[in-house]
């Protein structure tokens, strides 16, 4: 089922080192590249129908389309390599084992959307990712690939690391700004959109990491060859975290639209242990969970996912096997968004914290039915009532369990009272 | 690490070593506003230090040009940026989801009884302090546990023993 052509090098030893890369055909499309003007860049990517991989699944090629002609400002790429939505973890290893794919990557980009400064925004925990990153981006300078003059052609670019220091909000692309610009990270109310107004004032396009290092396999072969893997709406290929109750956790590059139940099997090994299955998170904490019976014709593209009322996210895949206590669940998930809210919606600072003091006077036996239906409530009256989508990233999910794990926070609260009866 | 309202002073002049003032001179052209520099700037200061002062805070400012209540404001506002000094090792363990399934728990235990300090403490020696954090992004082999930097992947008790052996 496994396929490679983002990982491709992932194997190779070395293959972040330029002198290993460049015989294996890294920045090879840079001479294609720059026989085509900007516009037929951005056509070709459109036309692969490459969709962006740091959750939300918009169309790359779309996306740059947006940007306003002459304005007379300069145009920014920022990368988003923050990837710190919990169950994520994919665009670490295009970092590690394949920067110069990613850097490729970026010139590709810069040069379709009239880019001469990319920022490559990466989370501070990322210690050991940031120096090989740097390593690359020097290699890239010494060989004449970043600089004044790309591969000997008449365009310049230039491309800085910008590192984060433990901000999950900082991955909302609006909040990252702020945070290269040196202020807290605090999403910005959007319109105007990034594409118009974003970093400094200017117009910014800020792309996901692997949708990046997608695009030289797009150039070097052709959208008709991106989309012979994946499905019509969903074409290509995903870098798939898979963790929690399986045998053989890991990430893997997959078309899209597999069965989810088979990948499970079939490539992490199956549930561990011989435990039968709970629940999926399909893609990413913050999307809404699939029972066993549910997951029967899930697939693993943006359709499906929509279909079954939850969401692709980034890809990464959790399972949970029967032991899994929901309700302690829930309360690890509240707990980490509550955490990095970033305090200014009254509705997601307060609320979350609200859903969790309910939560842990469920698990402390202390709840009552009131309880439960207060939390689904807070559900409702939290999401889409703020800047940005940190709130509903947690109540969405939130409210799945609640409607289909039920009797597991009932059964809490029934225990309370047999508790309360007794001591009375 | 859980204070992040007060900062501590420590008596002395702050200044960048040679390396560092060089680097910031180098990412300065990298960034069209002054002002930009700030995160890159405190990440020199702990790097060079392994901690954040008062003093620190009002030398940046100074050099970028800025009010020290900007750096205030982000230095108090990224987790990551220590405000006072840390034990010599400095682990943080994973709590979230994927880890929390595959045992984080029995780390953090087991580190509590082992170095004596929970989650927010640094012991008496100086040698350790211990920091529950989010998603470190390595959930495919959770439990993750980071020591000043370094990941450590499908950590177990046994192999947590070993390690602290190691951490002098
Ligand atoms: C709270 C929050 C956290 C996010 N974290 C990330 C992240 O870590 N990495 C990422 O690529 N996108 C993240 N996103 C999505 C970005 O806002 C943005 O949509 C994405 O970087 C666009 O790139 P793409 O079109 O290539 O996917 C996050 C969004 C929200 C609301
Ligand atoms: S929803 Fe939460 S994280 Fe997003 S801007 Fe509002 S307070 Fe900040
Ligand atoms: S959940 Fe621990 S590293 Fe992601």
């Amino acid at each position: 089922m496994e396929v490679k052509i983002l990982s491709a090098k992932f194997d190779i030893k070395d293959a972040n080192k330029i002198a290993v890369a460049k015989p294996l055909g890294a920045y090879a499309t840079l001479d294609k590249l720059f026989a085509m003007k900007p516009e037929e860049v951005i056509e070709e990517v459109k036309k692969s129908g490459l969709r962006g991989r740091g959750g939300a699944g918009f169309p790359a090629g779309v996306k740059w389309g947006f940007l306003p002609k002459n304005t007379g400002k300069p145009i920014y790429l920022t990368v988003n390599s923050d990837e710190s939505e919990p169950a994520t973890f994919k665009d670490r290893y295009i970092l590690v084992r394949d920067p110069h794919m990613l850097i490729e990557g970026i010139i590709i980009c810069s040069y379709a959307i009239g880019c001469h400064d990319t920022y490559i925004y990466i989370r501070g925990e990322y210690t050991t990712q940031v120096k090989v990153l740097q390593a690359a981006i020097d290699e890239a300078y010494a060989e004449g690939y970043l600089g004044d003059s790309v591969a000997g052609h008449d365009f310049k670019l230039d491309v800085t690391v910008h590192r984060g220091a433990g901000a999950y909000i900082c991955g909302e692309e609006t909040a990252l700004l702020e945070s290269i610009e040196g202020k807290k990270g605090q999403p910005r109310s959007k319109p105007p959109f990034p594409a118009v107004a974003g970093l400094y004032g200017c117009p910014t396009i800020i792309n996901n990491v692997q949708s990046i290092a997608s695009l030289p396999f797009i150039i070097e072969k052709g959208a008709d060859a991106y989309k012979v893997y994946g499905t019509q709406k969903s074409p290509g290929t995903h870098l798939f975290g898979i963790s929690g109750h399986v045998e053989k956790p890991g990430m893997y590059e997959l078309p899209l639209g597999l069965p989810i139940l088979e990948v499970i099997d079939k490539v992490a090994g199956g549930v561990w242990k011989g435990r039968k299955l709970k629940g999926i998170i399909p893609g990413g904490s913050s999307t809404p969970v699939l029972l066993p019976d549910e997951a029967k014709d899930v697939t693993l593209d943006y359709e499906s996912m929509a279909a079954h009322k939850t969401m692709f996210g980034s890809g990464g895949i959790v399972v949970l096997d029967e032991t899994v206590d929901i309700v302690q669940l829930v309360k690890n998930l509240i707990d980490f968004y509550h955490h990095e809210s970033c305090g200014q919606c009254t509705p997601c600072r307060e609320g979350l914290g609200w859903m969790l003091k309910i939560i842990k006077k469920i698990l402390r036996r202390e709840g009552s039915m009131d309880d439960v239906n207060l939390l689904r409530e807070l559900c409702d009256n939290i999401e889409m009532k703020t800047v940005c989508v940190l709130s509903a990233a947690c109540t969405m999910p939130v409210r799945s369990y609640l409607d289909k794990f039920r009797h597991e926070f009932e059964a809490y609260v029934q225990n309370a009272s047999s508790v309360q009866a007794k001591q009375e | 690490m859980s204070d992040r309202s007060q900062l501590i002073s420590t008596g002395k002049p702050f200044q960048y070593d040679q390396e560092r003032d060089a680097e910031f001179e180098r990412l300065i052209k990298r960034y069209p506003t002054r002002e930009s520099m700030i995160l890159p700037s405190l990440w020199l200061i702990q790097e060079q230090e392994g901690w954040i002062s008062q003093e620190a805070i009002a030398y940046v400012a100074d050099r970028i040009g800025t009010f020290a209540s900007k750096v205030y404001e982000a230095v108090t506002f990224y987790t990551m940026y220590q405000l006072h000094p840390m034990g010599r090792h400095h682990i943080c363990v994973c709590r979230t989801l994927s880890c929390w399934l595959r045992g984080k728990q029995e780390i953090i235990d087991y580190l509590k009884d082992e170095i004596g300090i929970i989650p927010g403490q640094i012991d008496e020696d100086g040698r350790f302090s211990l920091e529950e954090v989010e998603c470190l992004g390595h959930c495919g082999t959770a439990p993750v546990v980071q020591v000043n930097g370094e990941f450590h992947e499908d950590m177990n008790v046994d192999k947590l023993k070993a390690l602290l052996a190691t951490l002098k």
